[in-house]
């Protein structure tokens, strides 16, 4: 950058920053965090709720977004009551068909592809969601659901700084898979991308090996490839009436199909960790605006305290930086506005510049991604100084339907209403 | 040629249906042959194929093949699926062949002229009454498509004989330009049935190797691609005949020795697959033909013989699992329709003038293919 590097902004004092009705976003209530499972445990597989959103997240990702190549809305059905058989008997910790893997015909390519035989479930959950292009691409109603695509189920504006690569964005369909066991997701994601062959095909797809987020208040906060706690405000398994308020699609909201789903925000962020990494320990924390270590919020003792915006330092400016990162993305900043936040690091090889390509694979749940995503981006991208260090890459938005009940299958409400 | 360890066809000895003489496609008109009905003459023209009748009782069928046009011709009977039951192929201007075919049972099938040896050929149904006397077991089905095969992959090797001594002339008498264009249509013949060629351990590596293949002291770079490199990149080598007939008399080995190769379904079957296989990773990628960048040839080429593969299995599988048959007609012709976009002539544009997406958009044909291929194996078998 040049004159105007945000980096010089840094420390910039502004004028009194007013931030009254600064509300108590930290305070979540411990409840029972009993249906955290176990490491090597099964995720009930069908709810009132998808597995994968507040399940407690796992530290393994393979997400994939996938564009259907059929104009036939009965073809599509098939797949997706083919898909979700698998889906659940994988989850569940089996192959995707009884003996798939060793025990059919030698002579025939075995339905599963065996990389996870002997693998526990690894408390595998499979996600499922659908994106604008579904309903209609380039002016087509493709299967007669134009009408159905809800309103909030649009493409994202192009925030300042983007590089956005069409190749890693948008897609008809997503799968997030997540397991404790990076193999158990790789083999759910590959054997349903298998069987899509003819009816879908994979437009992206990314791995992450490092969850940087917590669901739960029984999880600890992660770290991201900056080193530093990351989402300690998100909302929690354990706040339902937060969730309601930000994560659930509520009836009347849209279209009845996707009542108590959600929208996920998939954001590829490239970190160019190598000039982070020169970057001296106090400014990166007037960066986040939290203490490395602790992951306190400047000017407090312990991570989960309290941010004091108001506060300030000796010299007058303010103990959090005005274009710190914690400071724009909070709910205080925003409106009231919460995410639930579920990324992942990733490291995909290396960039051929001698750098590694690596980065915060940003994945978010919401009740609205135009209401909660859109606006903390935008602040974000015009003023956050972690925006010199990072490049949003690839970007996209799925509408993940609630959670099925015995006997149906991956969008079953949209498809047959 | 693929990197696949050779699960030799010729050294398979699980051949459960030996084929003796492939009488079916005949070189040339002899006297009785027609051992069936009167023989149909098809008048094989440009722009018309004339067939003199449209019907005939079940059992052995001739027709004579005369070409009338001023292009070389093909002529096919086809059954469901385009399953070939007979063909000839390479009939040039003037000539008249011979085609024997087999049709046990009646029903609707269809006439074929390929003037230019391109496109779907101009078309006419064909209708065969009555049944001839045949068991009809599953083995015997088995049976019939190894031997329909066969017939298929000996009409291949009389097409690309001639076709490469055409491109060895060629490159005899420093016909640059001549040569290039021949290059890619003798291949088409060879990728036809490139997995039977490959049974052949000794032969294939001469013929269709690569500059980077490993190769045993002494051995030297040889084949369609050596003189592919001289054509375009190199210019002609003071060794580039003997490189020529050495292509040559390798072909001529391949064709004295594929006849006798015992072939099984799985076989057959594992075969229509590794086809794919080699559009997958030689011919979506570039990497088969690098110096002439004439891959689109090779890709339909090996589609071809894949469904030509999967439709002497066609019986079996209708039998034994009814939905197969539908879906794999339907990708095969998705992935001729994807392939038309990129025609150029009688030929195909360059692979160098592909864009990514549209080999994404090949990968995903293929790829689509592929599955339901890859299930003929454990049908036939099942």
């Amino acid at each position: 950058m040049t004159a105007l590097s945000r980096r010089r902004l840094l420390g910039w004092t502004g004028a009194g920053a007013a931030l009254a009705g600064v509300s108590a976003a930290t305070g979540f209530a411990v409840a029972s965090a009993g249906d955290a499972p176990a490491s090597a445990g099964v995720v009930p597989f069908r709810g009132e709720h998808q597995a994968g959103i507040v399940t407690p997240a796992q530290d393994r990702l393979h997400f994939v977004a996938l564009d259907v190549t059929t104009g036939d809305r009965e073809r599509l059905r098939a797949l997706l009551q083919k898909w979700t058989a698998a889906a659940e008997r994988m989850t569940a910790g089996a192959e995707t068909a009884p003996g798939g893997a060793v025990n059919l015909n030698p002579q025939a390519p075995p339905a599963d592809t065996g990389e996870a035989l002997g693998l526990p479930a690894s408390s595998l959950t499979l996600t499922f969601g659908v994106g604008a292009s579904l309903f209609e691409k380039d002016g087509v109603d493709r299967f007669g659901l134009a009408a159905q695509r809800p309103p909030r189920l649009a493409e994202l504006p192009t925030f300042t700084g983007d590089q956005i690569d069409a190749a890693l964005s948008g897609g008809d369909l997503c799968i997030q898979a997540c397991a404790d066991d990076p193999q158990v997701a790789v083999h759910a994601v590959r054997n349903l991308v298998r069987m899509g062959f003819g009816t879908t095909a994979v437009r992206w797809s990314q791995l992450g090996f490092g969850r940087t987020s917590s669901t739960s208040t029984a999880q600890a906060t992660p770290r991201n490839l900056f080193g530093f706690k990351d989402g300690t405000n998100n909302l929690k398994a354990e706040d339902p009436a937060a969730l309601d308020q930000q994560l659930w699609v509520q009836p009347g909201d849209g279209p009845a199909w996707l009542d108590h789903g959600s929208y996920v925000v998939a954001r590829r962020i490239r970190m160019h960790i190598e000039i982070w990494d020169r970057t001296s320990l106090a400014e990166q924390e007037r960066i986040i605006g939290r203490t490395k270590g602790e992951g306190a919020p400047l000017g407090a003792t312990a991570e989960f305290d309290e941010a004091d915006f108001a506060a300030t330092a000796a010299d007058g400016t303010p103990r959090i930086p005005k274009d710190a990162h914690i400071r724009l993305a909070s709910a205080q900043s925003l409106g009231g506005t919460r995410i639930l936040r579920r990324g992942y690091n990733f490291v995909d090889g290396s960039d051929g510049q001698g750098h590694l390509n690596a980065g915060l694979f940003f994945l978010a749940f919401m009740r609205d991604p135009h209401a909660q995503f859109v606006p903390m981006q935008r602040a974000l991208a015009k003023s956050d100084v972690l925006m010199e260090y990072i490049e949003h890459t690839g970007s996209a938005v799925f509408a993940c339907p609630a959670g099925l009940a015995e006997g149906a299958y991956w969008g079953q409400r949209l498809l047959e209403p | 040629m693929s990197r696949r360890a050779r699960t030799g066809i010729a050294t398979a000895a699980l051949a459960t249906a030996t084929l003796a003489g492939c009488t079916s496609t005949a070189p040339a008109a002899g006297p009785g042959d027609a051992a069936g009905g009167k023989p149909i003459s098809v008048r094989a023209a440009d722009d018309a194929c004339e067939v003199s009748a449209t019907e005939a009782q079940a059992g052995k069928i001739t027709f004579t093949v005369n070409n009338t046009g001023n292009k070389v011709t093909e002529f096919y009977l086809f059954g469901t699926g385009d399953r070939i039951m007979g063909e000839v192929e390479n009939v040039g201007p003037g000539l008249t062949r011979q085609l024997i075919v087999e049709v046990p049972d009646g029903g609707t099938y269809t006439t074929a002229c390929k003037p230019g040896m391109v496109g779907d050929g101009i078309r006419a149904p064909f209708t065969v009454t009555g049944t001839a006397a045949r068991s009809v077991d599953a083995n015997t089905k088995l049976a019939e498509a190894t031997s329909g095969y066969q017939r298929y992959v000996t009409s291949q090797i009389e097409a690309l004989v001639p076709k490469t001594q055409e491109f060895v002339d060629a490159v005899k008498r420093q016909d640059v330009e001549g040569a290039k264009g021949l290059f890619p249509v003798s291949r088409t013949y060879w990728e036809r049935i490139e997995p039977v060629a490959e049974s052949f351990g000794d032969i294939d590596p001469k013929i269709d190797g690569r500059e980077n293949d490993e190769r045993d002291p002494g051995v030297g770079f040889t084949g369609y691609h050596r003189l592919e490199k001289d054509l375009w990149v190199d210019g002609l080598q003071p060794d580039s005949p003997a490189i020529a007939d050495q292509l040559m008399a390798d072909i001529k080995n391949l064709q004295s020795r594929v006849s006798a190769v015992p072939l099984t379904p799985v076989q057959l079957a594992n075969g229509a697959k590794e086809l794919l296989d080699e559009v997958a990773t030689g011919k979506v990628t570039g990497e088969e033909d690098r110096y002439s960048h004439t891959d689109l040839w090779d890709f339909k080429a090996n589609v071809e013989g894949s469904q030509a593969a999967v439709a002497a299995l066609r019986p079996v599988v209708d039998d034994k699992e009814p939905t197969l048959g539908p879906t794999l007609d339907e990708r095969f012709a998705a992935v001729y329709t994807l392939l038309e976009g990129y025609r150029a002539g009688d030929g195909f544009v360059l692979y160098t003038q592909l864009t990514p997406d549209d080999t994404r958009r090949m990968t995903e044909a293929v790829d689509a293919l592929g599955e339901p291929v890859s299930q003929v194996a454990g049908v036939v078998t099942s």
